[in-house]
This record gives structure tokens, C-alpha cells and sequence, in this order.
């Protein structure tokens, strides 16, 4: 069963592909055409540069603030399982729920969100955060990370508190400071866990689908629509399944090369 | 400095060197007060939406919002049952259960497999399966609907089931296998000379260590499948098909009437409780799969 649910359809993307499949009605052979489409379809050349300026940031941000919170709560003192699962629980609730949560919060005439902001006098007044192209990008980075930093978070404390003591105490007898001793021990030998969470959010966040179609279903003016998303429309709303067998396809390839090339990078540095 | 250090490093009456202490980087006060913020920040959006929940309709229609309810109703859930929040639930809590279980059942069959028994294609097939947890569902959606479509599959629980469960099944296969082989050869071994046939080792051996394992693997296919979205979106489309997910995405369109985020928010508290309050009681396993999942991968 596995099997047929996983490489049967591999292989049958490759084949529908080329073909222009409607949803009701024969599918028509048309060769090369879907793939030819394709390369000058600008909304989907968008959107991936898109999902990938998106990636990008949320990976950092996830990277810097999960390193920062790994720091904070490794050390084993009272009461630091209390943070630690405050921290991690908005991981498990779910991207949609989160996303409907956030949809409310930012609501420019109920939101609790922007009356915050409005209260703390950080704006003047109430703001359509999600109508405006840079401003729906943030809340949804904001809102990605909110929801995903924890599990970040947790994969590096693991790894940090598996670094011996006794580097950091040789390190401060020779004088080092906090920051040289960061940079000399800690980023070096936590270099197989920094690799694992970039690699796994750096996955996670190309393929975001849930929060741009919650959140802004992919506008405002269509400016934060994802690769996924795009694949959905052409294949879901339009109903054009053989185009969108042919995105899909080039989604995977890009997916492997991106991994590849992590792995590639992240391997060479290992001493 | 260096002749007390030497000292201390030395052994103690033990033959041991003693235990060194953590050197906190923040003082105590400002630890606890930054992590207490942060984890207000973090708790608080949860709070708020629970809190708001119970709003009034009245109160809720209010802007700008008050950030307390200044008096509370279950209007909101009230008004979520009659849109028919019993069905959705059903309909996401069979979707999960049957996965979880085709899930634990499959995993602890290969993985037991792959673990205890040589066969000749053995390396093949695991390699087969830990290459399909590189293929991302979203990929394969359009043949993945061509083939439910086939056997009348797209608009049915069933569907879902199948799909959340071979989704969910390359991770669990390969963390059932670790869980097996970390069990020492002698327990079996033990269990054969007592009599036990194959069957047998498997029920009163195998599982009840692997029990961690097994906990793990049905926790994480129970909240993957919970809450997934995407694939419950394209493959339900009548109504009385959706799982929980889909559900809010009904009310955020109005399909049950205007807008209303008490509705809205009285369903994201729903669908995120259960998840919540799973993940709370059993915490243990869920991080210790985590991580264990994460340092072998």
C-alpha cells in the first residue's frame, strides 16, 4: 500500500505532465507544452521567488530566536520545565488553527493584536495589518515563528547540553568571553543539530501552504502566494491537474537540490 | 588559579572527578523575569483566544476589543453545535483514531521486521521507505487525487485515512525499527527457549519495551492528523465530510453566516484542545520521540 500511494504517483506526476488533464472530460497528450507553460509562467516564478525570500527569513529567524531560547532555558534550574513547555506548546496545535487564531488577533476591528498596538502607542490607529504586502509577510513570519520556535528550540538545547562543561571551563581559564566561547565552542560542535533544524525548517517553510491561504489567500494583490499555493490554484481551483502535475514535479526537484545542496555545505565544514 | 583548579579536577575519595555545576550565564532574577515575559508572550495568544470565546456576541461585535469579557456566554459555542460541530468533530476524531492505529499497527509489524529478521531485499526495502519520507506530500497532491478518484475515494473519510496513514508510516517504520533494535537479543532469545513461538516474543517481549516507542509513533500521527489541513481541503468536499480544520474554514468565509469570530475562535479553541491537553499528559514521550527521531536522522 505504501508503495502504491508513494511511487505510483511520483511516476504518474512524471506522466500526467504531460498531458492537459481536466478534472472532468479525457485527458489530452500535449507533450512538452505543460513544462514549456511553465518556464513562462510568471505567477509561478513569482511565487517562487517568493517561498524562497519567505524561507529564508523565517529559517533565520527561527535559527537565531531557538538558539537564543536553547540558551536560555538548557540550564536545569527550578521551574525551568514551566518555560520550556510554554515555549513549545503553540508547536502542536496545528498550523490551520494557529492561522484562524492569528486571523482574529490581527483583525483591524476586533483584533486583540492591533488594539495592542494601537494602545501601546505604536501606531496611530487601527491598521488592515494583512493588506498590506510587507506587513502580511510579518505577521505571518511572526506568526510562523510563534508557532514553530519551540520545536526549534528543544532539538538545539538537546544538542547543547550534550556539549561538555569542561570546554567552557578550559575556555574561561584561558580568559575567553561569553561571545568568543559561543562562537570557539558551542556553534562548532552543535554543527550536526544547527544543520538538522535549517534543513528541516528550510523544507518545512518551502512548502507553507496552510498560513497564505488562511491568512491571506495569498494576497494582498497576490503578492504572498507560495509555491504550494500555486500548485493548489492550478490544480484545485482550476482544476488544471496536468499543469499542475508538471509544478509539482519541479517543486520536488527544487526541494532535492535544496537539500542536497545543505547537506553538500553543512558536510564539507565537518573537520 | 591553575593549582586549586588542578585540585578540584582531581579525584575524589570516589576515583571519580566530581560533578562540575553549571555556570548559568543570567543571574537568577533575570532569568526568571525574562523567561517569565517570554512565556507570557508565548501563552498569551492561547489565553486570549479562549478567553474571547466566551464572549458575548454583543461584546465581541465591540471595537476596539476589550481585552477581558466583561461578562461571559457560551453563545459562541452554542452557535457552533447548531452549525453542526458534533459531525466535524466525528469526523476529524475517526480520521485520527484510524490512522493512529493502521499507523501503530503497520509500523510495529516492519519494524519488528526490520529490526529481528534477515530477508534477501531487506536493505532495498528500508531504503525505499526512508526515501519516501523525502517526497513532501504536497508534491504528489494532483496523481494522489487522479488515483482516489479512481476507486471513489475523494470524497471520503476513508480517503483520508489511507492517506494520512502512508504519509505517516515511513517516519513511524523507522522509529519503530531503532525501538526494536535497541531491545537486546537476549530477551528474545530467552522468550524462544521458554517456547514462545514468533507471535508470541512479539506480544510479551517486544511491545511492552518498545512501549515508548509505539507511544511516540501514535502521538505524532494523531497530531499530524488532527490538525492537518491541505489534504482534508482538497479531498472533502460535501459538507458533512470535513474535519475540524475545514470546518474553520467554513466559518471564516461566512458559510455558516456573516463572519463571526466568536464562532471562529470558540472552533480554533476546540480543535486546539484535545492536541493540548494529549500533548500536556504525555509530554515525556512526544519530546523523548522528538528528539530521539531528530539525533538519529
Amino acid at each position: 500500500m505504501e508503495l502504491s500511494l508513494f511511487i505510483i504517483p511520483v511516476v504518474m506526476s512524471l506522466g500526467m505532465s504531460f498531458f492537459d488533464w481536466p478534472l472532468f472530460g479525457q485527458p489530452v497528450f500535449i507533450g512538452l507544452e505543460n513544462f514549456g507553460r511553465m518556464l513562462r509562467d510568471e505567477s509561478f516564478g513569482q511565487s517562487l521567488l517568493f517561498t524562497t525570500a519567505y524561507t529564508v527569513v523565517a529559517t533565520a529567524v527561527l535559527f537565531v530566536i531557538g538558539f537564543s531560547l536553547a540558551a536560555l532555558v538548557r540550564a536545569n534550574r527550578p521551574g525551568v520545565g514551566v518555560f520550556r513547555t510554554a515555549y513549545f506548546i503553540p508547536v502542536v496545535i496545528g498550523m490551520a488553527s494557529a492561522s484562524y487564531l492569528w486571523v482574529w488577533m490581527l483583525n483591524s476591528k476586533v483584533g486583540v493584536i492591533d488594539s495592542l498596538i494601537v494602545d501601546l502607542g505604536l501606531a496611530e490607529s487601527s491598521v488592515e495589518w494583512l493588506a498590506d504586502p510587507t506587513w502580511a509577510l510579518f505577521w505571518i513570519i511572526v506568526m510562523v515563528v510563534w508557532k514553530m520556535v519551540g520545536f526549534t528550540m528543544l532539538l538545539l538545547m538537546v544538542g547543547m547540553q550534550s556539549i561538555s562543561e569542561d570546554y567552557y571551563d578550559a575556555a574561561k581559564i584561558d580568559g575567553a568571553g561569553v561571545w568568543r566561547r559561543l562562537f570557539s565552542i558551542t556553534l562548532p560542535l552543535l554543527k550536526r543539530t544547527i544543520a538538522l533544524v535549517l534543513i528541516l525548517a528550510t523544507i518545512a517553510s518551502y512548502l507553507a501552504f496552510d498560513q497564505f491561504y488562511i491568512l491571506t489567500s495569498g494576497g494582498p494583490h497576490n503578492s504572498t502566494i507560495t509555491a504550494v499555493f500555486w500548485i493548489y490554484k492550478m490544480g484545485f481551483t482550476r482544476f488544471e491537474l496536468g499543469y499542475a502535475s508538471a509544478l509539482s514535479l519541479a517543486l520536488m526537484l527544487i526541494l532535492v537540490v535544496l537539500s542536497a545542496i545543505q547537506l553538500g555545505l553543512l558536510r564539507n565544514d565537518d573537520g | 588559579m591553575s593549582v586549586s583548579q588542578a585540585e578540584r579536577t582531581a579525584t575524589d575519595s570516589t576515583g571519580r572527578a566530581p560533578k562540575r555545576r553549571t555556570q548559568p550565564v543570567l543571574p537568577r532574577a533575570a532569568f526568571y523575569t525574562v523567561g517569565s515575559l517570554i512565556a507570557l508572550m508565548f501563552m498569551a495568544p492561547l489565553l486570549w483566544v479562549v478567553l474571547n470565546s466566551f464572549k458575548s456576541p454583543a461584546e465581541l461585535a465591540a471595537t476596539p476589543p476589550t481585552y477581558i469579557p466583561e461578562e461571559l456566554s457560551a453563545d459562541n459555542y452554542i452557535q457552533l453545535v447548531a452549525a453542526g460541530l458534533w459531525q466535524y468533530v466525528f469526523n476529524s476524531s475517526v480520521v485520527a483514531a484510524a490512522s493512529v492505529a493502521a499507523v501503530v499497527v503497520i509500523s510495529v509489524l516492519a519494524g519488528y521486521g526490520f529490526a529481528r529478521f534477515k530477508f534477501v531485499v531487506k536493505s532495498i526495502l528500508f531504503l525505499l521507505v526512508l526515501s519516501t519520507m523525502m517526497i513532501p506530500f504536497q508534491s504528489i497532491v494532483t496523481p494522489l487525487y487522479i488515483i482516489l478518484k479512481t476507486f471513489g475515494l475523494t470524497d471520503s473519510l476513508l480517503g483520508l485515512i489511507l492517506i494520512y496513514t502512508t504519509f505517516h508510516l515511513p517516519f513511524a517504520i523507522f522509529m519503530m525499527t531503532n525501538s526494536f533494535a535497541a531491545v537486546p537479543a537476549a530477551l528474545e532469545e530467552a522468550a524462544v527457549l521458554d517456547g514462545c513461538g514468533s507471535v508470541q516474543v512479539l506480544r510479551r517481549v517486544m511491545i511492552p519495551l518498545a512501549r515508548p516507542g509505539i507511544v511516540t509513533v501514535a502521538l505524532y500521527a494523531f497530531f499530524s492528523s488532527w490538525n492537518e489541513f491541505f489534504a482534508a481541503l482538497i479531498f472533502t468536499t460535501s459538507q458533512d465530510r470535513y474535519t475540524l480544520p475545514v470546518m474553520l474554514t467554513n466559518v471564516q468565509s461566512g458559510y455558516y453566516g456573516t463572519l463571526n469570530f466568536g464562532i471562529l475562535e470558540a472552533g480554533v479553541v476546540l480543535t486546539m484542545l484535545p492536541c493540548i491537553v494529549i500533548f500536556l499528559i504525555l509530554q515525556r514521550y512526544y519530546l523523548t520521540g522528538l528528539v530521539a527521531g531528530a539525533t538519529k536522522g
